[in-house]
């Protein structure tokens, strides 16, 4: 099994794509969790307002994923640019 | 070099049998004690009832043992395998084994201890509906079990598949790498489903009328939290019965590994979210049942936002088995 400089850095890359979207893939998915869940207390308090907690709910985990398309950008940028 | 290579079979098959009960044994252990804890308290606020709670807690830390079970059944079948072809290909895949059904245990362990815990909170709280509630703990810990029990199958098929004369380079990291996908995504589900059963066990103790409600939303959002075990048994599937041309490249090996990897941990965070996401909606629909078709749907939406993560590392572990 030769393995050659090029080899090695593909497969360095490889491996980084896995645990940049691994490992950045716990924070957001947990985060939004928590918003969802409160979500729900709140309209649990106060369902009249059911539209405007959803709109909050859906802001607040957008901004909660980005960091999840971060790595997802990373991850990608790593299997094929780089 | 014949011996060689039956010496290497026998290091991975007793390696992966301590990881499995290794790893198998953190989860349960923090469950059932969790139930003891809640348990005791429920006996300190109504001791009258002792001998309801006592028994409540002993059905309810049985069915969080048995993630450890199967924990054990595969780390005794690993200590006692006959491998008929020893290859270096089995030694890898014996190793995914025993990482798959250790790290699989944890989640289903931890969560299932939840609705034990609660539903002798619960009994304490509202004797009346003792056995409602036992009914109620037993249905939400048996759905935590899955992620569990899909590890255990992914690992039987790991230890008993006939993997044929597959190249050994790359195969090698795709069998590691179907144990890690699988063990590491199943961590996430089971400890969301848990909360959600938890959650489900304490509302019917406080709005018994609402008990109906609560158990749908229970089951629906549990089976939510239940995709990211679910696409890591996709990616372990794939990962297994993929054939692979023969490639010495490092790089071909450590893509498929990676695939693994990015699946496996990709599937905790979502896992947890949806868990939490269907705790709050369970809770709050106990509280108040007019508003449970509201909470159901913000439910679903919040969950399917929180799944999208578990979505990418799909993705991207699909294209590092496919495309690079």
């Amino acid at each position: 099994m030769a393995i050659e400089g090029v080899d090695i850095v593909k497969a360095a890359a490889f491996i980084g794509a896995g645990i940049s979207m691994g490992l950045g893939a716990i924070g957001p998915g947990v985060g939004e969790g928590m918003v969802a869940a409160k979500a729900c207390e709140a309209i649990g308090k106060n369902p009249k307002e059911a539209g405007l907690l959803t709109r909050t709910m859906l802001v607040g985990q957008a901004v909660s994923e980005s960091t999840g398309i971060y790595s997802l950008v990373i991850a990608l940028l790593l299997l094929f640019v780089v | 070099m014949a011996l060689e290579i039956e010496i290497m079979v026998k290091v991975a098959a007793y390696t992966g049998g301590g990881l499995a009960m290794g790893l198998g044994a953190i989860g349960a252990a923090i469950g059932e004690g969790y139930t003891a804890a809640e348990a005791n308290a429920a006996v300190s606020r109504n001791p009258k009832i002792s001998a309801d709670i006592f028994k409540n807690m002993l059905v309810g830390q049985a069915v969080a043992e048995s993630a450890s079970i199967f924990a054990l059944v595969i780390a005794i079948l690993l200590l006692f395998l006959d491998v008929p072809v020893p290859t270096l290909l089995k030694a890898a895949a014996l190793l995914g084994a025993g990482l798959c059904m250790g790290l699989g245990a944890i989640g289903s362990g931890v969560g299932s201890g939840y609705p034990g815990g609660q539903a002798c909170t619960g009994i304490a709280r509202q004797p009346a509906v003792t056995s409602q509630l036992t009914t109620n703990m037993l249905i939400g810990s048996a759905v935590c079990q899955t992620p569990a029990i899909f590890a255990m199958v992914i690992s039987l098929m790991l230890m008993f598949l006939d993997f044929g004369n597959a190249p050994l380079y790359p195969s090698w990291a795709a069998y590691l790498g179907a144990g890690l996908s699988m063990g590491l995504a199943a961590i996430g589900s089971g400890y969301g489903g848990g909360l959600a059963a938890g959650a489900s066990c304490e509302g019917i103790a406080r709005q018994p009328k609402s008990a109906t409600n609560v158990t749908t939303i229970m089951l629906v959002g549990q089976a939510v939290s239940q995709t990211p075990a679910i696409f890591g048994l996709l990616v372990s599937f794939i990962l297994m019965f993929k054939s692979y041309p023969e490639s010495t490249a490092l790089s071909a090996s450590m893509a498929l590994l990676s695939a693994g990897i990015c699946m496996g941990f990709g599937g905790i965070g979502p896992g947890i979210g949806n868990g939490m996401a269907a705790e709050g909606a369970v809770r709050w629909v106990a509280r108040n049942v007019e508003h449970a078709g509201d909470m159901m749907r913000i439910m679903l939406v919040g969950q399917a936002v929180s799944q999208s993560t578990a979505i990418y590392a799909m993705v991207v572990s699909l294209v590092l088995i496919f495309v690079v």
